[in-house]
């Protein structure tokens, strides 16, 4: 049997649908991949049942998921052993419940004639037996992990009551022997499709606020130049390419204005420039370093690092300028401030006996916890909800990229290419 | 495929002439590498969330050069010219006077350990320091530039103090 789509879609599927005009394809590049550490406290046992029809697929369905609500922290997976149940189709709730879990997913795939795809999935709480809705997406085969991350979105709400992030994008720097490549993935790092080859370096690729445009620091005139770059057509701009080093932008808040740090007077220091170019204000006057701008998300202040105590800590002052007032305290080596899209919390990298390792402050309390036991951690950057940060680090000698929930307790690598893996940026909510 | 082929001589012809240095602020301009074509033969659009790749191509090559060295290598944490690279310096000043149409990009470098940014902020102090030194020897400051690579482009593999002395330098790089 068939069931109607309802003429009345949900705002997602409407998203999904918009793309949904051709057959455009990418090969699956690496293998499925969710690694977990650690142990939450308070995760909500769920199954997420095999999708009927989606065993023709290059990745399962239930599969992408069931390791996005893993990979949160806030879902416990219970093995669901390959039994396919499709969205039309009551389960036995009771043996569900006897597995261990408290909701399921079920669902289905069909290719359309004209070569779409179309996925259903219906949420269960298993508990109670009570269907909890359903929902849709049509979309062309390129979009099928998208509809996938769709539903682990739709799940996550439903069951948290807050929004998920699994549909957002991450962008990323990978270096193979001597070539370098920015890539925008999906935010479990799956799909990378690559937005900038380059034979020099690239680093600091910054989401503007919308998610269409990243601004980075490329070398490729074998100097830093700040440029920013619409990934959908390809189209790059200059922002900063001044005598000396051009380097850290941030996007104002209202995506108008990036903060940079520059070194055409003098030293490294932080300057906003226009984000369709020019109008180069000076925003900080010291005789140290001054770098890494990152806007406050109500764009009232800007949090940077200075070592114009001696040492490298986070500062914070007015967006225009002005005084600066002095944000970590322990350690001598506080870089790379970023912050939660809430205002709450800041994440920065602290090096402890030698040791760079992912802090987080609570900025309400100042109170700072330790996240991680590696020894090599890098660019911290919230998903935009606030409740998981993805940074770089090294593990076994190679690069790799990491998300971790805010108490540090789950723990997941992101699939990635072959070689170095670096500079991740989480991008916002799609617009 | 042809138009692959096309479509990469663009983008190599495009990089070759916006990579040279320009010594004096540029203004901010628009500059659009060359899109590189991957829709399929059905050509009926982009999926959502389609990204256009774009590939610079190579960076040229470096100009004329004196014989002897050309880099000048430094502590860990520091940016103090030591006095055996003196003579670095000064051959390479004498270099640069004699010809004024010489431009020369000095290239700060730090080792692995640390932030990217940050260790870029500290390359340019480097660098910096190299042309500060160059400029005291009679060098017209408008033939320098002072750039950094932070840790990105480091000389010596490895992660003890044999490799990070090598890779803590500032490299005049003549253009």
């Amino acid at each position: 049997m068939t069931v109607r789509i309802p003429d009345h879609f949900s705002p997602l599927r409407r998203a999904a649908l918009l793309g949904a005009t051709s057959l455009v394809s990418m090969p699956v590049l690496s293998q499925f991949r969710v690694e977990i550490s650690g142990v939450g406290m308070t995760q909500l046992p769920i199954s997420v049942a095999a999708f009927r029809g989606e065993e023709a697929l290059a990745q399962r369905i239930s599969a992408i998921v069931q390791a996005d609500l893993e990979r949160s922290g806030q879902f416990r997976a219970i093995d669901a052993a390959g039994v396919v149940i499709d969205e039309s189709t009551r389960p036995d709730a009771s043996a569900w419940r006897q597995k261990g879990a408290d909701s399921l997913v079920t669902g289905s795939v069909n290719r359309l004639a004209d070569g779409r795809f179309d996925v259903r999935f219906r949420l269960w709480d298993v508990v109670r037996g009570k269907d909890l809705g359903r929902d849709g997406y049509l979309v062309v085969q390129g979009d099928l992990r998208l509809a996938a991350h769709f539903i682990s979105d739709a799940v996550y709400e439903k069951l948290t009551g807050e929004k998920g992030v699994f549909s957002t994008r991450i962008a990323y720097v990978t270096k193979v022997a001597k070539s370098y490549n920015l890539w925008v993935a999906d935010a479990d790092g799956e799909n990378p499709r690559s937005a900038l080859a380059s034979p020099e370096p690239i680093i600091s690729p910054t989401w503007s606020p919308n998610g269409s445009q990243l601004a980075y620091v490329s070398f490729e005139s074998r100097k830093p130049v700040v440029y920013a770059h619409d990934v959908a057509t390809g189209k790059r701009r200059l922002i900063a390419n001044f005598k000396g080093s051009n380097s850290a932008p941030a996007w104002a808040p209202n995506g108008r204005t990036l903060a940079v740090t520059l070194s055409r007077d003098g030293g490294s220091q932080l300057f906003t420039v226009d984000a369709n170019g020019g109008d180069v204000r000076r925003l900080s006057q010291s005789s140290g370093i001054d770098t890494e701008p990152v806007y406050s998300p109500d764009g009232s202040s800007i949090f940077f690092v200075s070592d114009r105590g001696g040492a490298p800590q986070i500062y914070k002052m007015p967006a225009a300028g002005g005084d600066a007032q002095r944000v970590t305290f322990s350690g001598n080596y506080n870089i790379s401030p970023s912050l939660s899209p809430d205002g709450r919390w800041l994440a920065y990298i602290s090096r402890v006996n030698g040791a760079f390792k992912l802090h987080l402050m609570d900025l309400n309390s100042g109170t700072v916890t330790a996240l991680t036991d590696t020894a090599a951690d890098e660019s911290p950057s919230f998903a935009p909800n606030s409740r998981l940060i993805v940074y770089a680090t090294q593990q076994q000698g190679r690069e790799a990229l990491m998300t971790t929930t805010l108490d540090g307790k789950i723990k997941a690598r992101l699939a990635g290419q072959g070689g170095d893996i670096r500079e991740p940026d989480w991008g916002p909510f799609p617009k | 495929m042809r138009r692959l082929f096309l479509a990469l001589g663009v983008s190599v012809l495009l990089s070759a002439c916006t990579s040279a240095v320009k010594l004096d602020d540029s203004k901010v301009e628009d500059k659009t590498g060359t899109a590189v074509s991957k829709t399929g033969a059905d050509g009926t659009g982009a999926a959502k969330t389609d990204v256009k790749p774009v590939d610079v191509g190579d960076s040229k090559k470096d100009g004329m050069a004196p014989n002897g060295p050309r880099i000048v290598y430094f502590d860990y944490d520091s940016y103090v010219i030591k006095p055996e690279f003196q003579a670095v310096i000064d051959a390479n000043a004498r270099h640069i006077k004699a010809d004024k149409t010489r431009k020369v990009v000095i290239e700060g470098h730090t080792d692995e350990r640390g932030g990217r940014e940050y260790n870029l902020a500290l390359g340019q102090r480097r660098s910096e320091a190299v042309r500060r030194a160059l400029t005291l020897l009679g060098v017209p400051d408008g033939q320098l530039e002072a750039v950094s690579f932070g840790k990105e482009k480091p000389v010596a593999a490895g992660s003890d103090e044999s490799a990070w002395s090598r890779n803590r330098r500032a490299e005049i790089s003549y253009r």
